[in-house]
């Protein structure tokens, strides 16, 4: 059905409904598994596959093609072709060759050694791949599930990442969205997603903690909800303490007890590779069972391995202290006493393990909440705040930035700009001065985190201020602004205050991609991400037309008086314009009909503007009298 | 307080009217939304007190503050802007920011205090504040220092906490007499005292990780 241009009244144009509103998923985009779910008119529900699965593995093998399979069926390449398959990717994200070194013999892939500097490179299947690439392709896969059974194309979502997420891993995060064509509402933090589940599930008022132990990342943050309000008022963590952590230490005792039982003096990736597996397998069916007897097989020789609840506590002791220890601290820097605390929310596949539950209940002196499953609360939280965001919501989310931003100063020195646990969005701004007479340019460094040396912090860009006026050492007045969004991510600007010389720089992370490499990323990632940037360019002309039509509208109802008939007609005729522009799929049209408009409502812009401040005079004057 | 629409100074009448960005209508500078068409505009540079639509006085009531604050989230926090144009988004995220800067500001009474002598225009000492420049503050520091660095168990450091806590409340007192007074120079002296308490508690802190 073709629908020719619609004559309206001045004034009484409809809303234009030209674009209809998209769907907008949660994604939690975890270290094991990633879950998608969508909510509509507050009833958020988690995609599943056939079986009924929520959970896709984090899984991704790739054929030397590059074509790439992700979830179960990767999952059981594992083991058959290793050097195919990635898992655990999330650990790498916003990670540079050097963070790297130090984990290494921990991870079970191949790194690309040959630069040294900027994203790490991981070869799989004879292919070079960054982590944002690796992650691209799994959020594809979570919106191919989505698509397939909303029946629709999924485009907008909510992302989660850990609250202990720096601004190196968050810009990955966001990057791979991008690759993979999905458009991010919003970065929220984890637990607080988590919470938003709750709380809004189960109306809990008051303040509450949630821990969130993950596969690869350790989360706890303390939070006071009250009326649809969730603000954070701590966040503390590891971003690399998890479940994973808890396997590595079963699995090394397997290897131990195995080296000895075969008289081997060491053993090899293959077998590090399956004890890895049956340790994962003993954890989790010490979830139940007090006891078992797992069996590794490997370079032709069979091993028997016998593991006690007891032991296993014992085991992963060290690392369950070390999440206690921080919810100590968090709620330390949040200034709340245990006994203030009004609920513990469990959050993350990890704390279904007995320890972590007991100990966890033993420290908030109560039993922990888990009614909603740990492993899907988080994408539930997500999808409840995509519907906020695409429909309106009286929620609101106040969430805090992780970690402190500095800049380093003299002697390696950090001063800190933003500290950790402030609310977000924030800006803050430092002076600093030159030191040298006749210093006219100055590099600027900045770090993230709470450690006094810049180089034990992480780098997260490095730039220049030049052009500063020679002027003896201190008189120069730098100001360094951090702006950090409502997602936690940075942007840096700088300004020669005596001159007004401004730097501004969007914080790439040393460890990110750069502008080119993302841009050859998108090209060669799949043909249609040409059409998604187009997609997206519409949508925002679309969005723009929108407001330029309501403004004009709105200007009508309030000030019709001022205009005569024809020039009434001839406003009412180019929103129809617009709105027929809207409906089309030309940006260009959309662009230039809008400008159109703002043309022909220039002269009753002046008249509006003389009214409005004939009266404000007006006002004055009335009130001189009365004085 | 009005209505979160109409965030406004309290001296309307002498505001300028100016065109709203979007609308291009006219609206009375420092609105956060334009009565007409309803844009969300740039946060108007006024003070932290003003922008939440409080009095300016040391004194205040933390639960209003709480709702007011939230109230104005509400309104503009940059979630409420998701689906929007990059303009309104920016604005949003600008007034998000001036507002929690306003509510971080009120909330603590170091920085209330601190930021109410600044407003007040008056320059105490050539420093302001500053706690370096009170030789008696600099002696006592050592002596609690030393204090805590031989507090050998966690009461030890506890006790000395809990002095620090119990001056701080009779400090802050004393600052809201002062402040009501009009006596800048006494609030301002206080200030310098409640800093380095808050210091002070704060290196207890970490000496009481160390001793457990």
């Amino acid at each position: 059905m073709v629908t020719l241009l619609q004559i309206h009244e001045p004034g009484e144009t409809p809303e234009p409904h030209a674009t209809k509103s998209e769907l907008a998923v949660g994604i939690d985009l975890g270290t094991t598994n990633s879950v998608v779910a969508i909510s509509s008119e507050g009833k958020p529900e988690v995609i599943r596959d056939n079986d009924g699965s929520a959970l896709v593995p984090s899984i991704v093998a790739y054929a030397p093609d590059g074509s790439a399979i992700v979830g179960t069926l990767a999952k059981g390449l594992l083991l058959s072709r290793p050097e195919a398959v990635v898992s655990s990717i999330k650990r790498l994200m916003g990670r540079g060759v050097a963070d790297i070194k130090s984990l290494a013999g921990q991870l079970p892939y191949e790194i690309e050694s040959t630069n040294s500097e900027g994203m790490v490179r991981l070869k799989v299947s004879g292919q070079s791949l960054t982590p944002v690439e690796i992650s691209a392709d799994i959020l594809r896969a979570l919106k191919e599930r989505a698509n397939e059974r909303l029946g629709e194309t999924v485009s907008k979502a909510v992302i989660t990442v850990p609250a202990y997420f720096d601004d190196a891993q968050r810009v990955a995060t966001k990057d791979a969205a991008r690759l993979a064509g999905i458009d991010v509402l919003r970065l929220v933090a984890e637990p607080t997603a988590a919470a938003l589940a709750y709380g809004l599930d189960a109306g809990a008022e008051g303040l509450y903690a949630v821990f969130d132990l993950g596969g690869g990342t350790f989360d706890v943050s303390l939070l006071r909800m009250e009326k649809g309000v969730f603000q954070v008022l701590a966040t503390g963590g590891d971003a690399a303490l998890g479940g994973d952590d808890f396997d590595h230490a079963i699995a090394e005792y397997f290897l131990g007890q195995r080296t000895g039982e075969l008289h081997e003096k060491s053993f090899s990736a293959d077998e590090a590779k399956v004890a890895l597996m049956t340790a994962r397998l003993a954890k989790e069916c010490l979830t139940t069972d007090e006891s078992g007897e797992w069996v590794i097989e490997a370079r032709g020789e069979t091993s028997r391995h016998s593991l006690g609840r007891d032991e296993l506590d014992l085991l992963i002791k060290p690392l369950v202290d070390k999440t206690i220890k921080i919810c100590s601290n968090v709620l330390d820097d949040g200034g709340v006493g245990i006994d203030e605390i009004k609920g513990v929310v469990l959050v993350g596949g990890s704390t279904r393990v007995p320890l972590v539950r007991k100990r966890v209940g033993e420290f908030f002196g109560r039993e922990p909440l888990a009614n909603i499953d740990p492993d899907e609360v988080v994408a539930i939280g997500a999808a409840l705040q995509a519907e906020a965001l695409t429909q309106g919501s009286d929620t609101l989310l106040l969430d805090v930035i992780p970690l402190s931003l500095g800049l380093e100063t003299m002697g390696g020195l950090v001063e800190k700009v933003v500290h950790r646990n402030t609310t977000i969005p924030v800006a803050k701004a430092q002076e600093f001065t030159t030191f040298q007479d006749g210093q006219t340019a100055m590099s600027i460094h900045v770090v993230q985190g709470e450690r006094e040396m810049a180089e034990q912090n992480r780098s997260l860009a490095r730039f220049n201020l030049s052009g500063i006026p020679p002027m003896t050492a201190g008189a120069a007045r730098i100001r360094v602004t951090f702006q950090v969004d409502a997602d936690g991510l940075l942007t840096v600007s700088a300004t020669e205050d005596s001159t007004g010389i401004n730097a501004q720089v969007e914080v790439k992370p040393s460890y990110g991609l750069s502008d080119e490499e993302m841009a050859t990323m998108l090209r060669a990632s799949m043909e249609h991400a040409q059409d998604d940037m187009e997609l997206r360019l519409l949508t925002e002309a679309r969005v723009e037309a929108e407001r330029a039509m309501k403004a004009v509208e709105s200007a009508l109802k309030a000030d019709c008086s001022l205009l005569d008939d024809g020039e009434r007609d001839a406003i009412g005729r180019q929103i129809d314009v617009v709105m027929a522009a809207v409906r089309g799929n030309d940006r260009d049209l959309i662009n230039a009909e809008v400008e159109n408009l703002d043309s022909v409502t220039r002269p009753f812009a002046e008249k509006r503007m003389d009214k409005g401040i004939r009266s404000a005079l007006k006002g004055v004057e009335v009130k001189k009298l009365d004085t | 307080m009005n209505t979160s629409e109409n965030i406004s100074s309290s001296e309307t009448e002498t505001a300028p009217v100016v065109p709203c960005w979007s609308c291009h209508g006219p609206l009375t500078a420092g609105l956060a939304f334009c009565p007409t068409c309803k844009a969300v505009q740039q946060p108007a540079s006024v003070d932290h007190f003003i922008r939440l639509g409080l009095e300016v006085n040391f004194d205040v009531d933390l639960s209003a503050l709480d709702k007011v604050y939230f109230e104005l989230q509400r309104a503009l926090h940059p979630d409420r802007f998701a689906t929007r144009t990059t303009k309104e988004k920016m604005y949003s995220q600008a007034q998000a920011t001036a507002i929690n800067d306003a509510y971080e500001t009120i909330k603590n009474p170091l920085k209330r205090a601190d930021y109410l002598i600044h407003i007040k225009g008056v320059n105490v000492m050539p420093d302001g504040c500053n706690l370096v420049n009170d030789p008696t503050i600099l002696m006592e520091a050592m002596e609690v220092r030393e204090k805590l660095a031989s507090a050998e168990t966690i009461s030890m450091v506890d006790a000395i906490a809990n002095d620090a806590r119990a001056e701080i409340k009779d400090v802050i007192a004393g600052i809201s007499l002062a402040f009501k007074g009009d006596d800048i120079e006494g609030a301002c002296q206080l200030t310098t005292r409640l800093k380095y308490l808050t210091k002070l508690l704060g290196e207890v802190r970490q000496r009481r990780t160390q001793v457990s």
